[in-house]
This record gives structure tokens, C-alpha cells and sequence, in this order.
């Protein structure tokens, strides 16, 4: 038998799941496109996790949750640790990199740096109001070009002198795309142009006033085009690392917290077992709270007849009313 | 005539209290929800901040409920907030209500201006019916106060959180309905001897400071009840601005308590040494003056496009490194999903407590 611990990223693109052993190495990772129903999608994953689980021998003795999703997934599966993206990312890089000073993070709808100094995290910032040069966007622009978004990367790389883009906003970028494709710029000049650009949007709004000194991270599902690698090294003037399974890196940072937590504490995990997750019919419902002028959807998970979770409300009323019952029994 | 203004966190109840002393009909506008931002946002410039969209949704509701007169706040500071007053009144006639609108100016000299202006107001009330209807408000602005500092305290550290709010929130009707400054004191009093009485978690909380724009750091709707939050995930918050000490250094001119301004000012230097327009320069002096009270880390927070925040922001990095303090910066717009808010939350929350943690064992170990 082998004690296994499970990692799991609800982002807004990709559902992702790990399972890594007790020397933090990797059994098996999922990577789903979330595509609206998180709930599938970690029901999806967690079958074809447990297939390769149960063929290992492996054990569930820790589960922790992180992205988005987390309190979602936490629900569907039992968390022993629920996480943000930002911490889980710092964890499973400095465990890689010991001596990792910068990590560039680039999921589907945020973008995250995160600084460290001796492998803990110093500062952080994640785009605020922009989503130029993430994942959605660059998906939305390779749709647009006819171009599947794994030879994205592949193509940029061909290119020998990019063509200027403008960066500030996505709409913007779009629109000087087309113009730059009208006057006839080859195909790869004008994807290499994007991917600079969007390392200069990066670099202004989400690096703004950090100081990036190496080594550089750069994870997360947007790592994988090689021509925005390719961009940062240029534009940062130093070499840039990708590690291997830089598109779970949050679920294995997530996983890690969750056997550190166990092997630290000794308790027996909150993890409601295969049958819960596989067996039950999970469904949601939402309704206007008339509470207040507020109206806040309240959102309703339940397995079966059983409510398991609610939220949405302001005013913790829902939450709390659920709370209040399991203690009294 | 039927009296409205903005909403400001619980500075309604004081303004309450403040007209019925001066006999007038008060028609505060309802709670701030989802209707006041829509209505607020499909009048307004889309370019400007989110408080003079909150204002005129406020305005709009009174006025709906049978408001005639709007008494808003001037100001001759070279923030947007000083106009505000005229270019609501201006989207309102064009809207077609029917209303006036009474704007107080902060006094150049004399405290004695403003009472002036205040029983202006007042319909038949002698001067020093004026001071008494100020004090009275005065009071019950001093009692939220008392009881805003002990909940801010509790909150982190109490097991049950669900029952410290409660009594605050209860505590906070009862000091609205109260008739008189003894009753209104009482309430505090009761409210705080119960929130004594609740469970505590054992250990110190983690301590951090948030700084600002006065709007967005006042008013719970505009920064998504930033105190609550952070107070549930055990973290005790130091506001830098309460109401009654911006109402005395802006409105009162400094005549009613001793301002803490000049010390501000002076921890601004060397990073600030100029005003920069509306909370700037307190901006920066309070993160500096936070990080010098040992504070875990400092939260900036302010609407979308607040120009003086964002000198202050380009700044507040430097102050970071040197005096050695987490800093974070959150812009709060019409966004309605706190998905974000809360994983920037729990990311600064959790940043500064594995800091803590660190910096602690070093210190055992050397």
C-alpha cells in the first residue's frame, strides 16, 4: 500500500487533479477544461484518478483543494486543506526550485507574480481589472486566426522579427492584430508581436513595481506556449524556467499542504471516500434571497436530497444556517 | 421639507439624530443594494469613481420615497469628491426630479461659519438649539464609534463570529432608535459587556492596517465589508480614518478634537512631502505610521480610477521595502462576485502569517 495525496485546481479553464505520494513525487495528473460545470468536471477527473490510484495500490490519506473552485471541490470531495492559487503555486515551485526568486503565473482568467524570498512568499500581485494575455484570450485570438491553441506556441517560435502589437488592453491588441494582418505581415511575425506584447502588458500591470530577479518560474496552462517563454527571456533578459508539470502545479502545491498538514496533526482525513463522489448525484439550484434589498443569488449544492453546502449570501444567513445545524447534532 | 443625504457606513444615524434636533423631517435613503448601484451606475459618467454612483443611486431612492431636499458635502480639495455635489444636482434636474440641494462647505476659519450654515438649515431653531442638535448627533456618532473599536477586536479573536456580529448589529439599531445620549451610551455600554462575555480563541491575532480612500474605507457597500472579512479570517484590522475624526479636521476645521494629522504629515517624510489631493498624502503617511506601530501588513484600498490613490500606490513599494511591511493595493468597482476579493484576502492573510511564522523561528534560533 502506498499513502497517496490528493491535489485539486478549479480554475476557470482547467480542472486539474494530482495524486503524489508521500516524497512529493507525481503519480498521476488530470487535466480537464472545466467548461462550465466544475462539478463534472472534478467527478470526470476523480474517476480517471482513482483508476490509476487503485491499480498502484494507493491510499487517500489527504485531500487539499485550491483555485477558484475550492470551496466547491472541498464540498464534492472533503478538504483537509483549502487553499488559494497563490500560496499552493509558491509551494510546489520552491519545492522544485529551492531557490526560486520569481514566479510568473498565467492561468486561464488571472495572472498572478509571486516574489520570494527564501522560499516564502515576500509579495504577490494578480491582474486586477485587465485579463489581456491570459489564457481566455489568447484562446479567443487563436480561434480567431484558425489556429489550434497547442501549435500556438510552435508557430511564434518560427518567427524572425515580431511585429509590434499594442499591449494596453486586449480590444486594442485585437484591433492592431487584424490591421498588421491586413497589410500582409506574415502569420508568425504577428503571434511572436502578440506574445511580446502581452509580456508587456504582463510586466506593466501585473508586475508593476516588483522587482523580477531570477531564478523565473513561469507556470500555470499558459506556460506551454513556447513563444511567450520566448518573449519573457527576451524582454527580462534572463532565462526563464518551465517546470515539467507546469500545468498542475497548483494541485501538487495543494496536495503538498495537505500531507504536510496530516503527517503534522496525525488526524484522519475529511475525505468522503470514492463511493461519495462517484455514486451520489450532485445537483445546484439557485434562488433570489428576499431577505433583503440586496437580493444575493444564493446558490444550493446537494448529493442526492442532502444539502451540502450553500452560498452567495452577503450576510452569511444561508452559510451560517447550515452550520448551525450540524452542530446541534 | 423632507431632508436626505449619502450614505456613509453609519453616519446616517448621527445625521439623524443631528436634524431632528434642528426639527426637521429626515428621509434617509434605503440601504445601500444591488437597485442603488444599478440605478447609480446607469446615470452616471461611466469614468467616474464608484462613490458618486453610490451617491446618486442614494439619492435617487430618497427622492422616490418622497425626499425634497439633499444636503450634501462639499469640499474645496483637489479631488473630483468637491464637485460632486454639483454635477449630482446637474444629472438629477435632468433626470426631472424636483428638489434642492443644500451644500455645506467646509469653514475657512471659524467653527462658528458652519454652525452657522447648519442652523441655516433648520427651520425656527435658535443658535444654541443648533449646538445642542450638533452635540446630540455628536454623541451618537461617538457611541458607533466606541462600539465600531470593540467589535474590530472581538471579531478576530472571538470562536463564534456569527455572534459577535449579531451583537453589533443589534446594537447598532438600538443606538438608532435611542432617544437620548444616555440611551444611546447604555446601548454601547450592554453591546460591549456581551461581546466581552463571548468565547476567545487563545493566541494574538494577526494585526492589519488599512488605509485609503475615506469613502471606500467609511462605507461597507464600497468595499464589500473589507472589516468583516478580514475580522473572520481572524485578523484584527486597524482602520486608519474613523468618521468623527475626518468630520473635525475636514468639516470642523480641527475646533472639536485633537487631529492626528500633523503626526501623519510628518511620517509621510521623506516619501510624500507634498499634498497630492484627496487622502494621498494621509494614504502614505498612515502606511508609514502602521508600519512603524508594528503591523503584520497594510491593505490600500480605493475606488477604480482614484487618482490621488494611485500616486499614493506608486509609492507605497518603497515604503514596503524600507520599513519592512507587506503592502497590498485592492480597487473596489462595480464587480459584484467577491470570489477575487477573497483569494487576494486569504493570499495576503496567509503571506503575512507564514512571514510571521518565519521571522519568529529566526529569532528563536539565533
Amino acid at each position: 500500500m502506498v499513502d497517496g495525496y490528493l491535489g485539486v485546481d478549479i480554475g476557470s479553464v482547467s480542472t486539474n487533479l494530482v495524486l503524489i505520494d508521500n516524497g512529493c513525487h507525481l503519480i498521476e495528473k488530470i487535466y480537464l477544461r472545466t467548461q462550465g460545470n466544475p462539478i463534472k468536471a472534478v467527478i470526470e477527473g476523480f474517476a480517471a484518478l482513482v483508476e490509476t490510484g487503485s491499480k498502484e495500490g494507493v491510499t487517500i490519506k489527504g485531500v487539499g483543494t485550491t483555485g477558484s473552485g475550492r470551496y466547491l471541490s472541498a464540498v464534492l470531495l472533503g478538504a483537509d486543506v483549502i487553499k488559494n492559487e497563490i500560496t499552493a503555486h509558491a509551494v510546489a515551485a520552491a519545492h522544485l526550485y529551492p531557490d526560486v526568486k520569481t514566479i510568473i503565473e498565467i492561468g486561464g482568467q488571472d495572472s498572478k507574480i509571486i516574489i520570494l524570498k527564501n522560499g516564502i512568499v515576500n509579495d504577490f500581485a494578480m491582474n486586477t481589472v485587465c485579463a489581456a494575455g491570459t489564457g481566455s484570450f489568447l484562446d479567443q485570438q487563436a480561434s480567431r486566426l484558425n489556429i489550434d491553441i497547442k501549435d500556438f506556441g510552435r508557430r511564434a517560435a518560427l518567427s524572425q522579427q515580431a511585429v509590434r502589437i499594442a499591449g494596453r488592453c486586449g480590444v486594442f491588441a485585437e484591433s492592431d492584430m487584424i490591421h498588421k494582418q491586413q497589410m500582409g505581415y506574415p502569420m508568425e511575425d504577428i503571434i511572436m508581436g502578440l506574445c511580446e506584447s502581452l509580456v508587456r502588458n504582463y510586466l506593466n500591470n501585473v508586475g508593476k513595481g516588483k522587482k523580477i530577479e531570477g531564478p523565473v518560474v513561469f507556470q500555470g496552462g499558459v506556460a506551454a506556449n513556447a513563444g511567450l517563454r520566448r518573449a519573457f527571456e527576451k524582454i527580462l533578459g534572463m532565462s526563464v524556467k518551465v517546470p515539467q508539470h507546469y500545468d498542475v502545479m497548483g494541485a501538487i502545491g495543494v496536495a503538498m499542504l495537505a500531507m504536510e498538514k496530516m503527517q503534522w496533526s496525525r488526524a484522519i482525513t475529511q475525505f468522503r471516500g470514492d463511493a461519495f463522489i462517484l455514486k451520489g448525484s450532485f445537483k445546484t439550484s439557485s434562488h433570489e434571497c428576499q431577505g433583503c434589498p440586496n437580493i444575493c443569488e444564493v446558490v444550493c449544492i446537494k448529493r442526492d436530497r442532502e444539502v451540502l453546502a450553500y452560498w452567495g449570501d452577503r450576510c452569511k444567513k444561508w452559510e451560517n444556517s447550515l452550520s448551525e445545524k450540524t452542530h446541534a447534532v | 421639507m423632507k431632508i436626505t443625504f449619502p450614505h456613509m457606513g453609519n453616519m446616517h444615524i448621527a445625521i439623524k439624530a443631528l436634524m431632528a434636533g434642528l426639527k426637521l423631517e429626515v428621509i434617509p435613503p434605503p440601504p445601500v443594494s444591488k437597485r442603488t448601484f444599478e440605478l447609480g451606475i446607469r446615470h452616471s459618467p461611466e469614468f467616474a469613481c464608484m462613490p458618486l454612483k453610490i451617491n446618486l443611486g442614494n439619492f435617487i431612492e430618497a427622492l422616490e420615497n418622497g425626499a425634497d431636499t439633499i444636503v450634501m458635502a462639499g469640499g474645496w480639495g483637489p479631488c473630483r469628491f468637491g464637485y460632486y455635489a454639483q454635477v449630482e444636482r446637474d444629472i438629477l434636474e435632468g433626470l426631472g426630479y424636483q428638489f434642492k440641494m443644500i451644500v455645506l462647505e467646509a469653514p475657512d476659519s471659524k467653527a462658528y461659519d458652519l454652525i452657522k450654515q447648519i442652523k441655516a438649515l433648520g427651520e425656527n431653531v435658535s443658535f444654541w438649539e443648533a449646538v445642542k442638535a450638533i452635540k446630540y448627533g455628536w454623541s451618537k456618532l461617538n457611541a458607533l464609534e466606541l462600539l465600531e473599536r470593540q467589535f474590530d477586536y472581538y471579531l478576530p479573536r472571538a470562536r463564534d463570529k456569527h455572534m459577535v456580529e449579531k451583537i453589533y448589529d443589534d446594537a447598532v439599531v438600538t443606538i438608532d432608535r435611542a432617544g437620548s445620549k444616555t440611551e444611546a451610551d447604555e446601548a454601547t455600554g450592554q453591546a460591549i459587556k456581551k461581546m466581552s462575555r463571548v468565547d476567545l480563541k487563545a493566541g494574538l491575532p494577526l494585526k492589519i492596517g488599512i488605509v485609503g480612500e475615506i469613502y471606500t474605507m467609511f462605507e461597507p457597500a464600497a468595499n464589500y465589508n473589507i472589516y468583516r472579512l478580514l475580522g473572520r479570517m481572524d485578523v484584527q484590522v486597524s482602520r486608519s480614518a474613523y468618521v468623527t475624526e475626518w468630520i473635525n479636521d475636514h468639516i470642523m476645521g480641527g475646533y472639536v478634537k485633537k487631529s492626528s494629522r500633523k503626526n501623519l504629515i510628518a511620517c509621510a517624510k521623506p516619501y510624500l512631502n507634498c499634498e497630492v489631493g484627496g487622502h494621498g498624502l494621509e494614504t502614505v503617511g498612515n502606511t508609514v505610521h502602521f508600519a512603524r506601530m508594528k503591523h503584520d501588513g497594510i491593505i490600500q484600498i480605493g475606488p477604480l480610477t482614484c487618482m490621488p490613490e494611485i500616486v499614493a500606490q506608486s509609492i507605497i513599494p518603497s515604503i514596503s521595502e524600507k520599513e519592512g511591511v507587506p503592502c497590498m493595493t485592492l480597487w473596489f468597482d462595480e464587480l459584484s462576485g467577491t470570489a477575487g476579493l477573497s483569494t487576494r484576502l486569504e493570499a495576503f492573510v496567509d503571506m503575512v502569517h507564514r512571514k510571521k511564522l518565519s521571522t519568529n523561528n529566526q529569532i528563536k534560533e539565533a
